[in-house]
């Protein structure tokens, strides 16, 4: 593999692998937050034990630089691109190159595999894979935001009838439902609304990046929803299935209504490194 | 967590006593399998002494000798390859998500079920001292590992008396779900 050759890529690929590195070690402190409140407040004491495992685990896995879960994900990537940086394919190169580079440094599980011969890549990319989705903006950094089989196998995408505005949490509650603790709850659930059958996903995915302590009443309304389940941290039962509710939404058209639900196990993991240059 | 109950392997006839939500920190060897395990061991006999012994659901990272990741993998995945060890003498497994009702019934009046934390490898591998290997060509993932607990933190999920933690939980979900109805 050819490693990059300009600055602006090497740097790149640096900030990739810091950002990858930061990310499977520690969690965002808004995600933590959620999960400390959600410790304290838990009345179950099955869920109370899973919560204190969970916090000794967060805080072991700080101590001795290791990754929290020992499925570090797929890379999903989103670059913010500022005005004066061409967009040019040694970007997805570099990034691809940063990848790399953490999976046999940090080390991560290669977890990348071709979809139908299921051979194994064994440095985490493919076709198409770091998943790069390049955003506009004032500075040059990217986010990695590893994701894990386990909860992302349980996310759905419905094209609900124009008419169906008021089943939008039906159906979020029931993709929980139907997840019990197989995704490893307590659960924080991005949600796309509306765009393109394809954009409703991606919009659910980068819902997951927003602060998880900020809610609207509407998202306030479905997590309330969602936890009355009670199927609580791994299946056990417990007051909190679901710490966060993110949305995003999208114009769509007149006759459609995307929706989808973007599943996360409580190691809601992302990092972001601006990129030096 | 009050009444926190240490117990060390080989287990004995005390995990009878054991109820679904009892806190249990526990210490001595245990064996990792997953799919390809159970069937090797269907098919080839237990590489270890199964009397006592104790099942972990885990796909461990191991470098250079040492448990360095090691959480739990889904369970229900060995629902209809796991009857064979009870009759061996295993007296428990550990893992994630609880496992399906066969299971629950073979636990009946002879092992339980353990519940550890899914996700948490880096304490997991805190509590661990790799002790050995078999079916080590199966992979890294695959193979069994005999590994030293120290006091590993989990909660009984199924006792040995039918009590499910995991199937009351589903059954609560299913009940507050069905309220949509149709709306």
């Amino acid at each position: 593999m050819k490693t990059p050759d300009n600055p602006l890529d090497r740097a790149l690929a640096d900030a990739t692998f810091e950002a990858y590195k930061s990310a499977v070690i520690r969690l965002p402190p808004d995600v933590l937050r959620a999960i400390e409140r959600a410790s304290v407040a838990e009345t179950n004491p099955v869920a109370r034990g899973e919560y204190a495992n969970i916090l000794k685990n967060i805080s072991v896995a700080e101590e001795l630089a290791v990754p929290l879960c020992q499925d570090t994900g797929v890379p999903v990537i989103y670059l913010t691109v500022p005005p004066d940086v061409p967009l040019t394919a040694g970007l997805y190169d570099a990034i691809a190159d940063g990848v790399r580079r953490a999976t046999r440094e940090i080390p991560i599980r290669p977890n990348v595999v071709d979809p139908i011969s299921r051979h194994n890549s064994n440095d985490n990319t493919g076709a198409g894979m770091p998943a790069i989705h390049i955003r506009p903006g004032n500075r040059l950094a990217v986010t990695v935001l590893p994701k894990g089989a386990g909860a992302e196998n349980m996310s759905r995408v419905a094209m609900l009838l124009p008419s169906q505005v008021g089943q939008i949490e039906k159906f979020v509650v029931e993709t929980v439902h139907l997840a019990g603790g197989r995704p490893c709850p307590p659960l924080f659930l991005g949600v796309g609304i509306g765009g393109t059958f394809d954009g409703a996903a991606a919009m659910a995915k980068e819902a997951l990046l927003e602060p998880v302590d900020e809610m609207t009443e509407y998202e306030r309304g479905i997590l309330a929803a969602v936890n009355k389940l009670g199927i609580g941290p791994m299946g056990l039962g417990g007051d909190f299935t679901a710490l966060a509710v993110k949305i995003k939404t999208a114009g769509c058209h007149t006759a459609s209504l995307p929706v989808a639900v973007n599943v996360q196990c409580w190691a809601n993991r992302h990092a972001t490194v601006e990129v030096k240059r | 967590m009050s009444g926190v109950i240490s117990l060390k392997t080989p287990l004995s006839e005390e995990v009878l006593k054991l109820k679904a939500g009892d806190h249990v920190e526990l210490s001595g060897v245990v064996y990792t399998a997953r799919d390809e395990a159970h069937l090797r061991m269907q098919n080839e006999g237990i590489p270890f002494d199964p009397k006592g012994a104790v099942i972990y659901h885990c796909g461990p990272v191991i470098h250079d000798n040492r448990v360095i990741a090691a959480g739990p993998t889904t369970s229900a995945r060995m629902n209809e390859i796991s009857g064979f060890l009870f009759d061996k003498g295993v007296r428990a497994l550990i893992g994630k998500g609880g496992m399906g009702n066969t299971i629950r019934d073979q636990l009946k009046g002879r092992a339980v079920y353990f519940a550890f934390t899914g996700g948490c490898a880096a304490l997991a591998s805190s509590h661990m001292t790799l002790k050995g290997v078999y079916f080590e060509d199966l992979g890294m993932a695959e193979a069994i590992w005999a590994i030293e607990l120290n006091r590993l933190p989990l909660v009984v999920g199924i006792d040995a008396q039918g009590n499910d933690i995991f199937d009351a939980v589903r059954k609560k979900s299913e009940r507050e779900f069905a309220q949509y109805g149709n709306r």
